[in-house]
């Protein structure tokens, strides 16, 4: 009796504190996510009251795109750069800024502004500045290189998408930095200096080990980030020129919504979700074994 | 250590000139887009970098009245409001029940939240549409903000959680019980206020999130008049492609209320991100 009376008060502090998000939560990511699953394996186009199990066939069928694997070689390759350019300038800029200067408050919030705005306004600010101001900078210098459109070439316009992804993240990936640098202790770089380490000595073999945390802490926060960029390459190239710019995810949403192919672009929406969750276990992977080894 | 040589000094002044350098290619964008909304379509195209020298408003009054821009703001406001509010009230409430109800059920539940986390929004998005669209409840800003709870849940309870299991003395949650309150009572009165710095962060992190978004709002929202800010952007930027003075004033009035925003509570923002990233 008393054993029940304890369970049915668990039952009631679950019924308010709990059912309701967990219903919010089943029917908007639990539901879709499981049905996601059962419809990678249907033939439906979005429209039709009927169609029929096709089982694995829209995995092959995405085994053999070539266009979904030209899409998905290059998110890699923007991922990779993008990944390396961010970490390195967001954290020489997080050295400059700690490195006690004047107005440190005042930079750190500008670098940072570019990550308040929405992706689909970034990249019309930058569709501006490639079509227009650097065409203009280009022809009136006489500098060949801008005097063209970035947008109009293939392979330039996937370096304007580099150069805003870079641009905006850094400045996010600069304040983790940032933080990280303000909570190594003082006196660790004090007794570094007074054993007779110059600056770089210091920051190499003192800061830098004690900066691991907050480079996996980036490193894979910029993964994730541009594994699944979509706004950006909207506004700023829509995909274009000659679909040299799709990346992965906007590829799913043209085969979904544009091609009506939903169950083909189900299956590589699942592709990109093991991407990323590949991605966050090796994340857990090495901050785990980060904390046995410190 | 205070004694500054000269060649500190010297130093310092450098690191300012390039970090201030920097910061300038930084934000040129932002000005760029500035000057040119002052400016008439021929005098963009002829200059894009210039200064107006007769600078004129009326690009402001096309963006204005073109994008419908009180409506959407108001739209944006609304639903940004109503979804971070009720994200904090739905994950602090599930996020009390599963640091204190310990079951194999509720560590069962918290589990699969942490996990959902991973899920891509482009996973989801096709089935959601299907299922909604066909139940013939999209397009409506309830709907949408139904979802944003969905898919914000999950990071604001894992934060939440971690915060209530080491932050929040059980003891003073017993005493207010002996006082006659009830577990109701005792969330909101004892244990929801002692949330506020994790308040804040959620707050912040899903205030830019849901501000900003567009994938998600331009699935559920199709009615003119329902739109949010970063959808009658790219709804005006469709329709008015060749005259580029309007459109640099409707980036510049998209972009200046967060950016009131950010001038007040710069340090609240900034912390909010930051500790958001770290707890992940």
């Amino acid at each position: 009796m008393v054993k029940n009376s304890a369970s049915s008060k668990k039952f009631k502090l679950f019924l308010i504190f709990e059912a309701p998000t967990l219903f919010i939560f089943a029917t908007v990511v639990g539901v879709p996510f499981l049905y996601g699953i059962y419809l990678s394996m249907t033939d439906w186009n979005g429209v039709a009251s009927s169609y029929s199990m096709v089982g694995l066939k829209n995995y092959i069928t995405l085994l053999g795109d070539g266009n979904f694997w030209s899409s998905f070689f290059m998110t890699l390759k923007y991922v990779l750069i993008s990944v390396i350019l961010v970490n390195a300038i967001g954290f020489l800029l997080a050295v400059l800024v700690t490195s006690g200067i004047k107005g440190q408050k005042i930079m750190r919030s500008g670098f940072f502004t570019s990550n308040l705005i929405g992706g689909i306004v970034l990249g019309f600010v930058w569709s501006f500045i490639f079509q227009r101001a650097l065409v203009y900078i280009g022809q009136s210098m006489n500098l060949p290189i801008f005097s063209e459109s970035w947008l109009a070439s293939t392979d330039k316009a996937f370096w304007s998408l580099v150069i805003v992804t870079v641009w905006q993240l850094s400045g996010y990936m600069m304040i983790i930095y940032i933080a990280g640098l303000m909570s190594i202790p003082q006196d660790v770089i004090e007794a570094a200096a007074i054993d007779g380490c110059n600056s770089v000595k210091r920051t190499l073999h003192v800061v830098l080990p004690l900066m691991v945390s907050s480079f996996i802490i980036c490193i894979f926060l910029t993964l994730q980030r541009c594994f699944m960029v979509y706004d950006i390459t909207l506004s700023l190239t829509k995909g274009g020129p000659y679909n040299s710019t799709v990346l992965i995810a906007m590829h799913v949403y043209q085969k979904a919504f544009l091609s009506h192919q939903y169950g083909v672009g189900q299956a590589e929406a699942f592709f990109l979700f093991l991407m990323v969750a590949l991605i966050s276990g090796l994340q857990v992977y090495f901050s785990k074994k980060l904390e046995v080894e410190s | 250590m205070n004694r500054m040589t000269g060649k500190n000094k010297y130093l310092e002044l450098v690191k300012m000139v390039i970090l201030f350098l920097l910061l300038l290619v930084y934000i040129s964008p932002f000005i760029i887009v500035l000057i040119n909304s002052f400016k008439s379509n021929a005098d963009i195209l002829r200059n894009p970098l210039a200064i107006s020298q007769s600078p004129t408003f009326e690009n402001f009054a096309t963006a204005y009245d073109e994008m419908n821009f009180m409506n959407s703001f108001f739209n944006t406001v609304l639903i940004t409001v109503f979804g971070v509010a009720l994200i904090i009230l739905a994950s602090s409430m599930s996020a009390y029940f599963l640091a204190r109800v310990h079951t194999r059920f509720s560590s069962v539940i918290f589990m699969i939240m942490v996990v959902a986390m991973v899920i891509p929004f482009q996973a989801v998005m096709i089935p959601l549409v299907s299922i909604y669209g066909s139940l013939g409840i999209l397009n409506s800003r309830g709907m949408l903000v139904y979802m944003y709870v969905g898919f914000g849940c999950s990071l604001a309870v894992f934060i939440f959680q971690s915060f209530i299991k080491t932050s929040v003395p059980i003891s003073i949650e017993e005493a207010s019980e002996i006082d006659g309150c009830n577990k109701l009572q005792t969330f909101f009165i004892v244990v929801f206020p002692l949330l506020k710095p994790t308040i804040a962060t959620v707050t912040v992190l899903d205030m830019l999130w849901i501000w900003n978004d567009y994938l998600l709002p331009s699935l559920v929202l199709t009615r003119e008049n329902q739109l949010t800010l970063p959808l009658s952007t790219y709804a005006f930027y469709g329709s008015f492609s060749v005259d580029y003075g309007p459109l640099m004033a409707s980036l510049v009035l998209t972009i200046i209320p967060i950016l009131i925003l950010y001038l007040f509570l710069q340090d609240k923002i900034i912390s909010g991100v930051v500790s958001g990233a770290v707890k992940t």
